[in-house]
């Protein structure tokens, strides 16, 4: 991880509402190059929306984003579709689409987003598939086929197959049982550390949380309510974090309950 | 009386809102086709889909609808003796107005619930934000590829169709009703003329491309899971064909009556 100049992702009083619902409210967080840092935070808190912000696919209406220094709220499509092959994302649900088969899920950003010939995306695809599990007869199947930790494992192939410099998991862990959870873990963190990426990742997974981040942030009502390194988060002294990572009901975070 | 031009004025400022949101996603779309890259494969596979397999249904839906109007006309042509004009009347009805408008209902039912599941099921899912962070723009992915097949594919479709429709017309006139296959096949020639058969093309392109849009618009801004996309379907369909009927009667005021 470096830690010094040029933060690789930079987020000023980002806003953003939808209607009369303020989703995220002035939010302010920097990462280094090189850094796993874990977003984490209730279900409805915002988490998706920030990183959906961060990579263009919402337009917030106050702030700014930059990676590398570069402002990226102004980009126009030609200079946005330039800036996302820096990226790779792992959706919640996997998001793999349904009309291709394996293989081309993981090609895809390589065949249509750089333009490589399908025979050369073809072996890269197959190559990042062994390196997350799957072997090739896998390559040939359509995701219907496949189990939920399978997607995962696809979709974090297709996430690391161009090679990026940050990487975007959103809910990783959500879904699968403990043993799978640690599998996509360990994998998470194999592929950052081969790449060398940066990794932004948004869980409310905490066993996840503390393993693959370097750094854990915490967002409630549209803010960071705490942020630091992960070894120290169990005394962090702040009662929404103390709150949140030992599941209590009581405390300051109070869920919408109504009664029917 | 002022909450009742309220009701109206806000009614008619949400339509021209939504038209004015359906022609920039069409132009924003159909922008795309302009430059690089071409997705050849896409477009290929969309025209397999809307023509090729809406072959059966298309014709037939078309060979029934010769057959009947072959029935009704001479049900209506004997009461004043005037039976040889069968014929005329089931290759004009077919290629001016009923080969177009048929073959695109049926196409809007099949090919355009179809667009408007696969997409909206692709928004709800978070596959067209893949696309987006794949480098892919999904208007040029997969909004264009069906917007092209729409408007190539239905004027094939719809050329079938005027033949399985005239051929419908045939058995009815000839087996059913005795006329001679040789006199029938002239009388069908007879008043034909070139511009019959292109009104109906042109306005089978212009339904395609309708089919095609009410399908993706759909589906690309349904929200909130099975339940929008179920609703993005319905949408499209009921859209699409209102569409069609409007534009059929539009084209044919506009360029082809005489």
């Amino acid at each position: 991880m470096t830690t010094g100049g040029t933060p690789k992702i930079s987020v000023h009083g980002l806003r953003k509402s939808f209607g009369r619902n303020r989703v995220l409210d002035g939010i302010d967080i920097d990462c280094a190059r090189g850094e796993s840092i874990v977003i984490i935070g209730g279900s409805g808190t915002g988490k998706s929306v920030l990183v959906k912000c961060v990579l263009g696919l919402l337009r917030p209406e106050a702030g700014s984003v930059a990676i590398d220094g570069a402002e990226t709220m102004r980009l126009r499509r030609a200079g946005r579709e330039r800036l996302l092959q820096k990226f790779g994302v792992l959706f919640q649900g996997s998001a793999l689409f349904d009309s291709l088969p394996v293989w081309e899920n993981v090609a895809f950003g390589l065949i249509h987003g750089r333009g490589m010939e399908r025979q050369a995306a073809r072996e890269i695809a197959l190559a990042k598939l062994a390196a997350v599990g799957l072997g090739r007869d896998v390559g040939e199947l359509r995701p219907a086929e496949l189990s939920g930790g399978m997607k995962k494992r696809v979709a974090l192939a297709r996430a690391v197959a161009a090679d990026p410099e940050v990487i975007f998991f959103d809910e990783p862990t959500t879904g699968l049982d403990p043993i799978m959870a640690d599998v996509i873990n360990d994998l998470i963190l194999k592929c950052v550390r081969e790449l060398g990426a940066t990794a932004v990742s948004i869980t409310h997974d905490m066993v996840s949380a503390r393993k693959i981040a370097d750094r854990i942030a915490m967002l409630h009502k549209g803010r960071i309510v705490w942020q630091g390194p992960a070894a120290e988060i169990d005394r962090s002294g702040n009662p929404f974090v103390d709150q949140f990572i030992n599941g209590r009901a009581e405390g300051p975070i109070q869920m919408e309950v109504r009664a029917a | 009386m002022i909450t009742l031009l309220a009701s109206i004025g806000a009614a008619f400022l949400g339509f021209l809102a939504a038209a004015g949101r359906l022609v920039i996603f069409a132009g924003m779309a159909l922008a795309t086709a302009f430059s690089p890259p071409f997705y050849q494969r896409a477009v290929l596979r969309q025209m397999v889909d809307v023509g090729y397999f809406s072959l059966p249904v298309v014709g037939l839906t078309a060979i029934f609808t010769g057959m009947v109007l072959a029935l009704q006309s001479y049900t209506g042509f004997s009461r004043f003796s005037a039976e040889g004009a069968v014929a005329t009347v089931v290759v004009l009805s077919v290629t001016r107005e009923l080969g177009p408008v048929i073959a695109a209902l049926m196409v809007a039912g099949r090919v355009g619930a179809a667009m408007a599941a696969e997409i909206g099921t692709m928004r709800v899912t978070d596959q067209i934000d893949a696309l987006t962070t794949l480098s892919t723009n999904p208007l040029r992915y997969l909004v264009l590829p069906r917007l092209i097949a729409g408007l190539v594919t239905l004027p094939l479709l719809v050329l079938v169709a005027d033949i399985i429709g005239v051929f419908g017309g045939y058995l009815v006139g000839v087996y059913r009703f005795g006329f001679n296959p040789s006199a029938y096949l002239a009388r069908t020639q007879q008043y034909l003329e070139t511009s019959d058969v292109v009104s109906g093309l042109v306005k089978a392109a212009a339904f395609g491309f309708i089919v095609a849009l009410m399908g993706c618009y759909h589906g690309y801004y349904s929200r909130g899971g099975a339940q929008g996309v179920g609703q993005a379907t319905t949408a499209a369909v009921v859209s699409a064909s209102i569409l069609i009927l409007f534009f059929d009667y539009a084209i044919t005021q506009a360029l082809f009556a005489r």
